[in-house]
């Protein structure tokens, strides 16, 4: 059935084609003027839709995203710059709306955590690796002579079985 | 020792998780507790002609209440305001947000109008100048026109006994921008 | 009645389970040969019993059984059968039931796989697995019972959620489960060397094709949802760093720092208790994720089924596990020996960083995605961390990890030399720095991070050419053969790490070329409109009504064409389903391997005009491709000869009751 309606489709628009293009003409952009759309959606993508359950006020069509899309328009018409925008935007819903979260002394943790911690790891690591070459250093130096014929014989051995 | 360490931080991560499991993730406190509430100048719903301010208010402990005739959730408030009235402990304005005129009249005809006036916000600026994400909302607006309490979501019995009415007395008596007691703040926290 | 068929299949799966915990673990700890020898039947009885509870429950499913109340909240009549099938573990109970089927079957899997083993050693990790499914059966019988009636029953059901009704979604979630659930195996050996004190080379050995496997099909889990996201939202994102997204990625990049550090513990013995580590964190992130999506404590968009009340179970179900496991890992681990010795400069030194910064970037995740309830239980206030918070902290993390990536296979084992291998690596440096400055001109506009993205990319294939062909040269035995004959005569494990790393590198050429040369248009288009964009023109030949099994459609008809030339139809939708009347979009993609034309359908705007999405994605099918081939190459590692022969040469030696784990053991040791 899908199947059919879908290849009827098809013909049809070969069909189409066929014809003179002659309703053809360019289509509109939805936004009025794209540009100012482009600069309200990079702001838009940075504010949480508070009634979604996450989601950016841009990817919502909820109609508190979409009322506080309309209000970032027309702050970015009246030449508000982004920064003043999203003030405007955390005066009157707070922190939360910001998906990019301020910095500041309770936040000092979540945006320098990740590059201490990989302070932290590195160092740890340095140490460890300085730390075992000193404690395996005598005791693992070399194979003896004998324990080396072992090794290889015991290679032999096994390499042989996995031929069988 | 260095082994304790990933049990030790486990046991922070629980501890988070524990309390976090008795939070609500998605309610948004307002950042206006404790500034004045914006201003504004809007049109009344009865009479179109007339129009009311916030500052109309100044001197007087009352509640501002955020609503419409397509939300749900504002029919569950709705007979608990009109009681309110009723009793005329403070007056409560409403906001009628983003509404059609007609539907609302309906509305207060039909279940009762429990605002000695409500102001229309057509296109929702003023919900937006409050932070208003859901509607029902309220807040409770002090003498010197400051916010001193946000509910969001239909304003249920218990909160009203507990936390808007004490408050509202103890803001009534009040001289000054004086702080709220204990008791209030817990049973509004 | 069949619903209490499966209620008491499930109570005896628990009784099993049991037994199958309890005794095999005492038995092994005690040395009782008799107890530990009721493993491996236990596994199957368990497996067999939870089958038949699966089994009961998608019978309800597919016979349309509303006096179950799950049925009812999650199937509907209508509901096409391959749905029906599928929305056993659309919802909570079911996805809990489906996620104890899948242990059973690892479980069975490792008492089949595993005759080589040391008694001891299997019963431990069966038994240990036998304590997780006791777990999950008392999570699902005492919250969460997927078989509770309905009375009186319903007429008809809630119907499965519109998102959920779609191909990649059917099978996204039992992939995901598969690799979650097989993280538990590689926990369970690291728990069972814990609890036996043996913790050896030949430990890493057994557990390592274990977590590969798991670790595949976590690759496709998570890849497949990200494909679904990517068609089915509308906008054709395909990553937004949701807390439920974040609960999968967590367990992945620790589990690919196991499959690395495996490496060196199977190779060179070291790092034992670091390994061990990983394994046990691995499964407790998969738990934590779970703990993360069900109880509610993050708002997610994926935030179905949540009840904190289930949230507390849950939790302390974490508690037992992970505290547990730790517990004994902060107890045995000081006794793990040190293993083989190497210099700073070697290749077991580049794996380890690669695990640092592997576990440092799960830790930013985790932060990340735990914050907001960090703050907010301290009362701290509110806030959000969304992708431009991860954008900015992960990718100074991925990128020396991928410069790693393209170094540490040049490095020898025990020692190697910075400088010899800045020689050996210099023309694909030489690569990588040209191409990051001519391809960004070839597609028109430059940009610091495509430049980057361009160099990282080919940083990783050439690095990997480079390597094959040394070690083709180092083997010149059939040098009459083809090229390509030759590069699959290499061993398996070796072209696997290979094709896992030029994975990553087709990942990460789709990721730049998609964030920096999309074009995007949202247009107003009425019937013979038409909008063109990289090459392409699309004519808009109006919308059709249609009607679905189970939702109503208004399908547009876009004519695509090139130099005149009709290249494909497409027919996005926007659907409304029938019982949850949820307005869907359905995306309609002509996929290519360079480029993805992708439509969809707004809203109508006026007389016959619509909103239409046109977006031109250049290399977007190389993000799943990219994650396609990583799978493939884990499998390849596991399909090494190594691990076949090794299998069976200790077979033979099992029978001969001689102990040739311990040749090879000894010097291990020494």
């Amino acid at each position: 059935m899908r199947l059919m309606s879908s290849l009827s489709a098809v013909f049809a628009a070969v069909l189409l084609l066929q014809v003179p293009l002659l309703a053809a003409k360019e289509a509109v952009p939805m936004a009025k003027d794209p540009v100012l759309e482009k600069i309200v959606n990079e702001i838009a993508d940075e504010l949480r839709c508070l009634v979604c359950q996450n989601q950016t006020i841009a990817d919502s069509d909820a109609d508190l995203a979409v009322d506080l899309k309309s209000q970032v328009r027309d702050m970015v018409r009246e030449g508000k710059t982004q920064d003043e925008i999203i003030d405007y935007m955390v005066q009157r819903y707070g922190d939360f709306i910001r998906y990019r979260p301020p910095m500041k002394a309770s936040t000092y943790l979540l945006w320098v955590g990740p590059f201490l911690l990989l302070f932290v790891g590195l160092t740890v690591l340095i140490l460890n690796l300085r730390k075992r070459r000193l404690l395996t250093g005598e005791q693992d130096a070399a194979l003896s002579p004998e324990e080396s014929d072992r090794l290889t014989q015991l290679l032999k051995t096994e390499k042989e079985k996995n031929k069988s | 020792m260095r082994f304790l360490l990933p049990l030790g931080l486990f046991t922070v991560i629980v501890g988070f998780l524990w309390v976090g499991l008795s939070l609500n993730p998605s309610e948004v406190p307002s950042p206006f507790i404790g500034k004045p509430a914006p201003d504004f100048t809007l049109q009344q719903l009865h009479d179109p002609q007339k129009t009311f301010s916030n500052k109309d208010m100044l001197g007087k402990v009352w509640m501002f209440n955020v609503w419409a005739s397509w939300c749900v959730a504002c029919r569950q408030e709705h007979p608990l305001l009109v009681q309110l009235s009723r009793a005329q402990l403070f007056p409560v304005v409403g906001l009628n947000y983003k509404d059609e005129r007609e539907n609302a009249l309906h509305w207060l005809r039909e279940d009762g109008d429990p605002y000695v006036l409500s102001v229309v916000d057509k296109k929702g600026n003023i919900g937006i100048d409050y932070g208003v994400y859901g509607v029902p909302e309220s807040f409770v607006i002090d003498k010197l026109g400051v916010i001193r309490h946000k509910v969001i979501g239909p304003l249920g019995p218990a909160e009203l006994q507990d936390c808007v009415i004490p408050l509202v007395r103890e803001l009534e008596k009040a001289t000054a921008e004086s702080p709220i007691s204990d008791e209030v703040k817990k049973a509004c926290a | 009645m069949i619903p209490e068929i499966g209620n008491f299949a499930l109570i005896l799966a628990l009784c099993v389970a049991l037994v199958q915990g309890v005794v095999s673990i005492a038995g092994a700890q005690l040395g009782i040969r008799s107890w530990m020898e009721l493993a491996r039947p236990s596994a199957l009885a368990f497996f067999v019993f939870i089958g038949v509870s699966y089994g009961c429950l998608t019978y309800a499913f597919v016979t349309n059984d509303f006096s179950v109340k799950y049925v009812v909240s999650v199937s509907n009549s209508m509901l096409p059968l391959q749905y029906q099938i599928a929305a056993v573990w659309g919802g909570h109970e079911g996805s809990l039931l489906l996620w104890a089927l899948l242990l059973g079957g690892w479980t069975l899997a490792v008492a089949h796989y595993s005759r080589n083993l040391p008694l001891e050693m299997v019963s431990r990790v069966i038994g240990v697995m036998g304590l997780i499914s006791v777990g999950f059966l008392l999570f699902t019988l005492f919250t969460s019972n997927p078989f509770d009636r309905l009375l009186p029953a319903a007429l008809d059901g809630r119907d499965l959620n519109p998102l959920l009704q779609d191909p990649g979604l059917i099978i996204h979630p039992p992939l995901l489960y598969i690799g979650y659930v097989g993280f538990s195996v590689a926990f369970a050996f690291a728990i069972a060397a814990l609890l036996g004190g043996h913790m050896d080379a030949t430990w890493a050995r057994w557990s390592r094709p274990w977590t590969t496997v798991a670790w595949v099909f976590l690759t496709l889990g998570i890849s497949l949802g990200s494909w679904w996201a990517y068609y089915e939202l509308g906008w054709g994102g395909w990553w937004f760093w949701d807390p439920v997204e974040n609960a999968s990625f967590l367990p992945w990049l620790v589990g690919t720092a196991l499959v690395h550090s495996l490496a060196v513990t199977e190779k060179r013995g070291g790092f034992k208790n670091w390994t061990v580590l990983l394994a046990i964190l691995a499964f407790s992130l998969s738990l934590l994720g779970t703990f993360l999506v069900r109880s509610g404590v993050l708002t997610s968009v994926h935030a179905f089924a949540t009840d904190p009340e289930r949230g507390v179970f849950i939790l302390g179900f974490l508690v037992v596990v992970i505290g547990s496991s730790l517990a004994l890992y902060a107890w045995r681990a000081p006794k793990v020996g040190m293993g083989g010795r190497f210099q700073l400069v070697s290749r077991e030194t580049f794996l380890l960083t690669n695990n640092v910064l592997l576990v440092v970037a799960c830790g930013a995740v985790l932060l990340g995605t735990l914050y907001p309830l960090l703050l907010d239980s301290l009362g701290l206030g509110k806030i959000s961390v969304g992708p431009p918070y991860f954008d900015s902290v992960f990718l100074p993390l991925m990128v020396p990890l991928i410069f790693l990536m393209g170094v540490g296979p040049m490095a020898r084992w025990k020692q190697a030399s910075i400088p010899d291998i800045a020689d050996r690596l210099r023309w694909a440096g030489a690569v990588s720095i040209v191409m990051a400055l001519i391809l960004p001109f070839v597609m028109g506009r430059w940009s610091a991070l495509a430049s980057l993205g361009f160099a990282l990319t080919f940083w990783v294939f050439a690095s990997s050419v480079v390597n094959i062909r040394e070690r083709m040269a180092a083997t010149r035995k059939n040098s009459k053969a083809g090229l390509l004959a030759r590069i699959f005569s290499l061993p398996r494990s070796y072209l696997g790490m290979h094709a896992a790393h030029i994975g990553v590198g087709v990942f990460i050429m789709g990721v730049t070329m998609v964030q920096t040369y999309e074009v995007e248009k949202d247009m107003r288009m009425e019937i013979g409109d038409t909008v063109t964009m990289g090459g392409y023109t699309f004519r808009f030949d109006g919308v059709t009504q249609i009607e679905g099994p189970n939702y109503n459609a208004s399908r547009g008809q876009i004519l695509v064409s090139q130099d005149g030339k009709p290249v494909t139809v497409l027919f996005p939708e926007k659907r409304t389903y029938l019982v949850q009347t949820m307005p869907m979009t359905e995306a309609a993609i002509d996929t290519g391997l360079f480029r993805d034309l992708y439509v969809s359908l707004g809203e109508p705007v006026s007389n016959g005009a619509w909103s239409v999405r046109v977006y031109y994605k250049p290399f977007v099918s190389w993000i799943w491709a990219g994650t396609a081939i990583m799978a493939l190459g884990g499998l390849l590692a596991v399909s090494d000869r190594r691990y076949r022969i090794a299998a069976r040469s200790r077979r033979k030696e099992a029978k001969l009751k001689t102990a040739v784990g311990g040749a090879s053991l000894a010097t291990e040791e020494k």
